[in-house]
């Protein structure tokens, strides 16, 4: 076994001595308890908290009309857009709840066991209205929001075409295909949860992550403070996944509360609530049509999008739909796209992000309709994706789609390459003979494919400061934040390899507004791509500065002077150094601060690939599948840790095969979520979830950042579900319109099996 | 043993070898609370509060148990074995806790506490396991960051490590 470079985060989470949120004490602490609705759609006729009041322990109760003026809705992070503006979420529900989940009031109380006693005592009078479950419905029913003219509260329509129209070729084919991904969400181990604790003045909330800065703004303006009096600081971090850290609720009503009792306060979410009130994702329903000739070749795609967006606009505004349309094509060249997107308020919890946003959904339906040409026409897929896939000379390429404000340009690639790389990953060319041997026992067994697109390194910027002191000890301030990925192992690996010192001699500050000034978070494959480019720059400006002070002290040229732990020396002569305790105080004699900040602008984002393929027995008689092979090529450019980017696809391929075959936020007509413990809503197991073969290559360096280095964290996720259904499609002999919808359940699976064996069909094998 | 539940109770609990009192607490109080609120040992995390994730788990007499499902009070008179009891604060990470750190058994490391404790039992009565075993025994576990391959990896290491003189 390889020894792998040890992560830099670990061993105090394997001691179980570093705190998470939940862990954290301070004198006088109270806890919060968020009484909900438990309706999805009613008028708050009465909310009566005396008896809450009375109950031991309790020191307020709090519901919408105790909240100051300057407390607006919660406005949206990304993808701002005015016509969402009436749809956004106040802190409490005024006089209308909208989900099942929604806060009502919030009890503070000595401890959350009282708190939870005095539950009961807050009586809500409801005046139920028609819940409104599915986007169909929604277009006929009632408005959400009086303001709005429609429950669809977003359209936007793209379309692109490549080259100069002609009349529709009546010799090509057609296919349409109706798809849906179910309502499913990151589900973090780590419900999310705040301290607030009030200080001189100021305020400080521990649980942040992710986006600290912004929702420090946030913060600051509602509660009416200067956004120095407002202090974010992150502990360790139980998953995020793109759930955790945006700006919830509870994260201004606990140090509101906090503030108004001058007492410190922790909520801590239970499961059943982070089931109904943290950010849903994924529910989308597809209408595509395709044309292609009788060789494979694609024309055009046609998709008219319903996303069931929830109650509310939530921080991330349209991004998930817009993330779908934006980058449905995929790594093919289309003639033509035109893609209809409609955005739907239901009764249900908002949504927002969720690891590969919009290119789970996308990819699903992009690479199963590819497999879908090909069995109409009797062609390997593989054979239709090479025929159609772009090559590296036609890149960079646009489709001319936009998403997160700017147009989606493919940068670098080799996508046949990697097409190929994973046939060989798979052996597929021994496939006929495993499947002949499965066969032999009674199963059914396929093997399939899908192709993807990530992107990664969202701009406009990040800032990275760097110093060293005279004991050579060098500290590193980011604005990242690390919610389990192992970003600042990546950072110090970034740091270490650029000055030449050991790993050991690097400290990394971040997660706090007091001690970085300002970032733009980590999320969207972002963190290593912007913060490791600034933390590449201002780390060689330091080391610039160090060779510069140290080369007439050794009588070297500046390029000759290399670093080491102990100081500065000309290479090949070890034994002559300049101690950093020297450099230092050179520093100050010639005014040249061993503090460097640095900044790196990205005006595009940066397209990592891949392919995933997947090789599985169904069981004929009961529907159950078993994945017996499973691999991922992924071209992340250039990469800092090789393994820390494997240790990102193999957690998002189980994700991924969550997303596929288990997991669903469901609701019953009156807007009741369904499955509100992790006995009902199924995260993948020890048992459920393959060994995961991946090959991560080095092809296309981006060419947007100094390291090369594309994303590599939603990769995993994004092609799991259309491998299945390929696969699936693959071992039953199923039609195109087999395995279009998600999750994909044993009962489905067994309906083409039956069909499989009707007589007449699977006779080509 | 019969408890009034309005009165308040003292108790002893053995916890990694020491004595923990906990005095003058509700009866109601789970073990996870108790431990994690009252004595200071936070490395047992709380992932779903009704049994099904395993982030909680703790050794009771030597046997996994879900501290989030027991009572404080019934955990009286048992010897509890919790993370903090795996390796000494100032001293080397226990050989199972090494492996997970060499094998990237963790990312977030939330479940960490659970799986370790889960595996320790485990290793106990299995010192040879093959990687089926190993996925079937730690199957009430859940982690949503690794896709488990690394944490199988590092029991198995653990377990090569250990070979035959483990006890």
């Amino acid at each position: 076994m390889n020894a792998r470079q040890r992560r830099i985060e670990d061993p105090a989470l394997l001691r179980g001595n570093i705190p998470f949120v939940a862990d954290l004490h301070f004198a006088g602490m109270l806890e919060a308890v968020v009484v909900r609705s438990i309706y999805a759609h009613a008028m708050l006729d009465v909310v009566n908290v005396q008896p809450a009041l009375e109950s031991p322990g309790v020191k307020t109760v709090v519901t919408a009309m105790d909240l100051p003026s300057a407390c607006g809705p919660i406005p949206m992070r990304l993808s701002p857009s005015s016509e969402l503006e009436a749809a956004l979420q106040y802190p409490l529900a005024r006089d209308r709840v909208r989900f099942v989940g929604e806060p009502i009031a919030v009890i503070v109380a000595g401890s959350r066991y009282e708190a939870e006693d005095a539950r009961p005592g807050v009586e809500v009078r409801y005046r139920p209205l028609t819940a409104t479950t599915n986007v169909r419905q929604a277009m006929k029913n009632p408005v959400l929001f009086d303001t709005l003219d429609s429950n669809q509260v977003y359209q936007h329509r793209q379309y692109h075409r490549l080259v100069e129209s002609k009349e529709p070729d009546p010799t090509l084919r057609q296919l349409h295909l109706s798809f849906s991904i179910q309502r499913h969400t990151a589900m973090p181990l780590e419900t999310r949860g705040l301290v607030a604790v009030p200080e001189d003045g100021r305020i400080t909330v521990y649980g942040a992550t992710k986006v600290l800065h912004f929702n420090r703004r946030v913060l600051a303006g509602f509660l009416g403070l200067d956004v120095t009096a407002v202090r974010l600081v992150e502990v360790a971090v139980g998953g995020g996944f793109g759930v955790r850290g945006e700006f919830y609720p509870e994260d201004y009503l606990i140090p509101w509360l906090a503030l108004r009792l001058q007492r410190p306060v922790r909520w801590i979410e239970d499961r059943l609530e982070h089931l109904q009130a943290a950010n849903h994702s994924r529910q989308q329903e597809h209408e595509v049509d395709v044309s292609y000739d009788d060789t494979g070749r694609i024309y055009h795609l046609h998709d008219e999008i319903i996303v069931d967006t929830g109650a509310y606009i939530r921080t991330h505004g349209v991004t998930v739909p817009e993330l779908t349309q934006g980058m449905l094509p995929g790594p093919y060249r289309w003639q033509e796209v035109d893609t209809q997107l409609r955005v739907v308020l239901t009764n249900k919890t908002p949504t927002g992000t969720y690891r590969g946003p919009g290119r789970f959904e996308g990819t699903f339906v992009r690479e199963r309709v590819m497999d879908a040409i090909a069995s109409t026409l009797h062609l390997d897929p593989l054979t239709v994706r090479q025929k159609n896939l772009l090559t590296v000379d036609t890149l960079p390429f646009s489709h001319g789609m936009q998403a997160l404000g700017e147009e989606i340009v493919w940068d670098s690639g080799d996508y046949p390459l990697a097409l190929a790389q994973a046939a060989h990953l798979m052996a597929k060319e021994e496939f006929p003979r495993r499947r002949a041997a499965a066969s032999a026992r009674g199963r059914r067994r396929g093997l399939g494919f899908a192709m993807f697109v990530e992107k990664s390194g969202l701009g406009p910027w990040e800032d990275c400061r760097v110093a060293v002191d005279a004991d050579g000890r060098f500290t590193c301030w980011t604005g990242l934040s690390t919610l389990g990925q192992g970003t600042m192992t990546a950072l110090t690996r970034i740091l270490a390899e650029t000055w030449g010192v050991s790993a050991s001699q690097i400290r990394i500050v971040h997660g706090d507004t007091d001690q970085v000034p300002e970032s733009h978070g980590t999320f969207a494959s972002r963190a290593t791509v912007m913060g490791g480019s600034a933390a590449f720059y201002s780390a060689r400006t330091l080391k610039s500065r160090l060779q510069a002070l140290a080369a007439p002290l050794l009588e070297a040229h500046p390029e000759d002077v290399i670093l080491t732990d102990r100081g500065a020396e000309v290479t090949g002569v070890p034994t002559v150094a300049v101690s950093y305790k020297d450099l230092v105080e050179e520093s100050v004699r010639q005014a040249l601060p061993l503090d460097v900040t640095e900044r790196f602008s990205a005006s595009a984002m940066t397209y990592p690939y891949g392919v995933h393929g997947c090789e599985l027995e169904v069981c004929p008689n009961t529907g159950m599948i078993q994945i017996v092979r499973y691999g991922v090529v992924y071209d992340v450019g250039r990469a800092v840790d090789r393994d820390l980017v494997k240790d990102q696809i193999v957690g998002g391929v189980a994700q991924g095969i969550g997303g596929a075959l288990l997991e669903e936020l469901a609701y019953d007509e009156q807007g009741q979520l369904v499955t509100g413990t992790l006995m009902d809503y199924l995260l993948p197991g020890f048992c459920d979830v393959p060994e995961i073969a991946v090959m991560i290559t080095e092809v296309a360096p981006a060419t947007s950042n100094p390291l090369g280095i594309k994303g590599a964290g939603e990769g995993g996720a994004v092609g799991v579900a259309p491998a299945i259904a390929n696969a699936l499609a693959d071992a039953l002999n199923a039609p195109p319109e087999a395995f279009t919808t998600l999750p994909l359940r044993p009962q489905d699976i067994l309906r083409w099996s039956r069909m499989d064996q009707l007589p007449g069909k699977g006779a080509k094998r | 043993m019969e408890i009034d539940l309005k009165e308040r109770v003292s108790y002893t609990l053995q916890i990694n070898d020491r004595t923990y009192a906990v005095e003058d607490v509700e009866p109601r109080l789970l073990l996870a609370d108790v431990l994690r609120d009252f004595l200071g040992l936070t490395g047992t995390h709380l992932g779903c509060e009704h049994g099904a994730c395993g982030a909680c788990t703790v050794l009771a007499d030597g046997r996994p148990i879900r501290s989030c499902l027991t009572l404080g009070v019934g955990a009286k008179g048992l010897a509890l074995q919790t993370v903090e009891g795996l390796a000494p604060n100032d001293g080397p990470l226990s050989r199972l806790q090494d492996a997970f750190w060499e094998e990237h058994g963790l990312q977030c490391g939330f479940c960490t506490s659970g799986m370790l404790m889960t595996a320790t039992f485990f290793l106990r009565e299995h010192p040879k396991p093959s990687r089926k075993e190993i996925r079937e025994a730690l199957s009430g576990n859940l982690c949503r960051c690794t896709g488990y391959q690394n944490i199988v990896n590092a029991i198995e290491r653990s377990a090569q490590d250990l070979g035959e003189n483990y006890s």
